[in-house]
């Protein structure tokens, strides 16, 4: 057994979100919006050797699996992570996350004069580009940091 | 043209443009002719910032159809002022009107609206996003003048908070059109803009100085650059006199160039260009009766 290995595989039900940049691991527990104040048991496990990555970052909570929507958020901030839903300390289910095509609700127009940051009842859309993402409608184009437009649960 | 409504112009294609502004010429020929088009339309004006003129050129056009219009009046004297969302003020005109013109302060306003209502919204200016209907009455003043096609047009002014600008580059991607931007570096296309430009193929260049391209130009399309884009009195004086033009500026353009403005202007364009057959900013002008007859004939 690996070092890597001992760090992610003891839980029992829950998820393991590998493969993740190195240093960006609590920008992925924002997107799922883990704080700690919930309760859950969550292991971080950052800048660890990795042959794919250089250095990768690893995330395991207990008692909480990813939700599709969950896994399209990452996937803009870690695309290339992969995902393990555990289940009674059993790899049930393994995913590499893909790129959706819209995202919604989940970023915050980084434009302060777009509609939707008003008091309006719509959830905020945005377009996934190749290398960004847009909002539906201002038309703001987000680039880089796209995590830092993630709303605060 | 076939739309429930009309957003921006990027949802506007080449066959959308030219049966507007076919329509258009023939309003524009008689406009007094057509007072039994639209007999029974009622068109709401929702003008959440002041305007003189788009207001006044829709109230026109539909009058000019045999409609009427009902009008929200400004936003002190609205609900609005009282903090009632716009997906509610929306949801509630649409009951009085068969179609809605929006102008809101917010960038995306008429998209969230058009959301709410089953009538047709047409933006007229959604903060420094788009002004499509605006710039359906640019091509047809650049037709008349210049034509629509193998046309090299400079924009020259606030790019980056111009919505005219926007959307008539968004539109001139259907034609055979070359685009010189020339504007402060501060002042430069939004990124949105460029990524669509650059999207659709069209041949772009921007620079920071008109001199580089005045002699190519078929059109010279000047914006006003606004006092509050600048930290300082001294920087905007400094930077927006470097984009004012006058007839002395224009010597070296073409003897057809056309020069356009969306109005109004304050004195980027120098009063004796007016006298010249470049100037043609107030025909541009008169031209939004006729087109905005055409759009409204052809979502009502
Ligand atoms: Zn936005």
């Amino acid at each position: 057994m690996t070092d890597t290995e001992l760090r992610v595989s003891k839980i029992q039900d829950g998820t393991v979100i590998d493969h993740i940049p190195g240093g960006t691991a609590l920008h992925v527990l924002a997107v799922l919006g883990i704080d700690g104040s919930g309760g859950e048991e969550v292991s971080i496990g950052m800048n660890v050797p990795s042959d794919r990555l250089g250095r990768k970052d690893i995330v395991k909570v207990e008692d909480r699996e990813l939700s599709a929507d969950e896994v399209d958020v990452l996937s803009l901030i870690a695309p290339q992570a992969s995902i393990n839903i555990i289940r009674g300390y059993e790899v049930s289910e393994k995913s590499r996350v893909s790129r959706p095509t819209e995202v919604v609700g989940v970023l915050s127009c980084p434009n302060v004069n777009c509609i939707t940051t008003g008091d309006e009842p719509v959830d905020s859309v945005f377009d996934v580009l190749d290398d960004g993402v847009r909002c539906r409608y201002c038309d703001t184009i987000v680039r880089d940091d796209v995590a830092s437009l993630i709303e605060s649960t | 043209m076939r739309h429930d409504h009309l957003i921006g112009a990027k949802q506007l294609s080449r066959a959308d443009i030219e049966s507007v502004l076919d329509r258009a010429a023939e309003f524009d020929a008689d406009p007094t002719a057509f007072a039994d088009a639209h007999p029974d339309a009622l068109l709401a004006l929702c003008f959440f910032e002041p305007s003189t003129r788009t207001k006044m050129s829709f109230e026109t056009a539909i009058k000019r159809l045999g409609g009427d219009t009902v009008d929200m009046g400004t936003v002190e004297s609205s609900s609005v002022k009282k903090g009632e969302s716009l997906a509610d003020t929306m949801r509630v005109v649409e009951g009085y009107a068969d179609g809605i013109v929006l102008r809101h302060p917010s960038e995306g306003a008429a998209r969230l609206a058009a959301e709410f209502v089953d009538v047709p919204v047409v933006n007229a200016g959604d903060g420094a996003g788009q002004h499509p209907s605006q710039t359906l009455l640019d091509l047809y003043t650049i037709r008349e003048n210049a034509g629509l096609d193998d046309l090299t047009v400079g924009v020259m002014g606030d790019l980056k908070y111009g919505r005219t600008v926007h959307s008539l580059a968004g539109a001139l991607t259907n034609f055979d059109a070359r685009m010189h931007f020339i504007s402060p570096e501060s002042l430069r296309l939004p990124r949105n803009v460029r990524f669509d430009l650059h999207e659709s193929g069209a041949v772009v260049k921007e620079h920071t100085d008109l001199d580089a391209v005045l002699e190519e130009l078929d059109v010279l399309y000047v914006t006003r650059i606004q006092r509050e884009r600048f930290p300082d009195e001294s920087e905007y004086r400094a930077v927006a006199g470097e984009y004012r033009i006058d007839a002395e500026t224009l010597a070296d353009a073409r003897d057809d160039l056309t020069v356009m403005h969306p109005l109004p202007r304050v004195d980027e364009i120098a009063p004796d260009i007016d006298d010249t057959d470049h100037a043609r900013y107030f025909e541009q002008a008169h031209s939004g009766v006729p087109v905005r007859m055409a759009l409204l004939d052809s979502m009502l």
